[in-house]
């Protein structure tokens, strides 16, 4: 009797399986690299995060790229100008899919202290925000609970779906053509 | 040679202890008078502390507060007194931790705790309600399953801080004029600035004033 007329007690040899979606979204949640996008005192916290006592290569997300194109985490640190708005946008706008922005602070996430008319009351109004960390400046532990939490929808795959849905995100769609 | 000279630091370093805490397992321990989220609480006899008065929202620097008082029902008060906090919202997207608001309270309703583990995924959720800050029956600061709390998170509130406050009198130093809390934040008073020993002259009002204290009662 051939082993493939056993089916699978036929084999002799050890073998994992696995949803193609879970192995997808862990290799997504063990490698997210964030964009260095510091815009004011939150960014020396998220300086902080990276350094030897908190350490974000435990998350694989040690090398902040400096390009978009190779990131796939923005981490709006500090209060963002209607000036700068543009700027983030762009940047946004270049990073490949799939890609999610954590809201680091309150300045960032709803303008904080600063609600006057040259800070942004809130990234959201420009790039869809998945996790908001609030504290001013929120400390390594508060960014890397933010962290975790992000881990834990990108695990669920919950972002990708909710965008595709609703057509959120950076509104760039690869459509496949009607031939 | 020259090539491991180069080296030198990174074999140096190398022996060295490992100074990296592996985060969502093992928390560091906080500063003293950390500022986290905020807490409101209760007297004793279980009735809330806060009367509505708004002071907290006037002061509020990033003006994250909202406050709306009402009239005590008289047949089951809320607060003792004549008005409560009917709805009272902290947006924590816009807090700051500065803690003006618990130095304005003249009830010493609100304080803050240590905890600053926690993030949102929309902005609603970062709007704590008075469901979400209200402490439990037994005084404490609900831990709500999206935050991280540790256990020393409740220990050193933010009104131990003004309980040991000199007041701008300078024979105030030393005693815990002020420690309405429930359970947590009651502890020995600092040692003062001037250089005796703190004595614990506190009239303890609550009966417990050292021994729920955290062997704290100076050092530093």
């Amino acid at each position: 009797m051939t082993a493939a007329s056993q089916g699978l007690g036929g084999f002799q040899d050890n073998f994992l399986t696995a949803r193609l979606d879970d192995v997808v979204s862990w290799a997504r949640r063990n490698s997210v690299w964030p964009a260095t996008f510091g815009l004011a005192c939150c960014a020396i916290e998220m300086m902080a995060s990276g350094a030897a006592h908190n350490d974000l290569a435990r998350f694989g997300m040690e090398v902040f790229r400096a390009s978009p194109r190779q990131a796939d985490l923005m981490i709006v640190a500090g209060r963002v100008s209607q000036k700068m708005a543009p700027v983030l946008r762009q940047i946004y706008d270049q990073m490949m899919e799939p890609k999610w922005v954590i809201s680091m602070g309150v300045c960032a996430s709803s303008g904080g202290m600063f609600n006057n008319y040259a800070i942004v009351q809130g990234v959201d109004q420009i790039v869809p925000v998945d996790v908001y960390a609030p504290g001013c400046p929120p400390g390594p532990q508060t960014l890397m609970h933010s962290i975790v939490t992000l881990h834990g929808l990108i695990g669920e795959g919950e972002i990708g779906r909710r965008r595709a849905a609703s057509g959120a995100g950076a509104g760039v769609r690869l459509e496949t053509s009607p031939s | 040679m020259g090539y491991f000279e180069g080296f030198r630091i990174t074999f140096k370093e190398m022996f060295k202890p490992r100074v990296t805490t592996s985060y969502p397992e093992e928390l560091r321990p906080k500063p003293e008078r950390a500022h986290g989220r905020h807490v409101l609480n209760r007297h004793e006899d279980g009735m809330e502390k806060c009367i509505g008065c708004e002071l907290c929202a006037g002061v509020c620097p990033a003006r994250c507060i909202y406050v709306r008082g009402a009239d005590n029902p008289t047949d089951a008060p809320i607060s003792p007194g004549e008005r409560y906090g009917f709805v009272y919202e902290i947006n924590y997207l816009r807090c700051i931790h500065c803690d003006l608001c618990v130095e304005a309270c003249p009830t010493e309703a609100i304080t803050e705790s240590k905890l600053f583990e926690f993030s949102f995924t929309n902005r609603a959720d970062a709007i704590y309600t008075k469901r979400e800050l209200l402490v439990g029956d037994d005084g404490r600061p609900q831990r709500l399953p999206w935050e991280l709390w540790s256990d020393d998170d409740e220990a050193n509130t933010s009104a131990w801080v003004r309980a040991t406050a000199s007041s701008g009198r300078a024979d105030y130093e030393g005693r815990v004029g002020w420690s309405a809390e429930l359970g947590y934040g009651i502890r020995a008073p600092e040692v003062g600035q001037a250089g005796e020993d703190a004595v614990a002259t506190a009239d303890d009002r609550h009966g417990h004033g050292d021994d729920v204290g955290h062997g704290h009662g100076g050092g530093h």
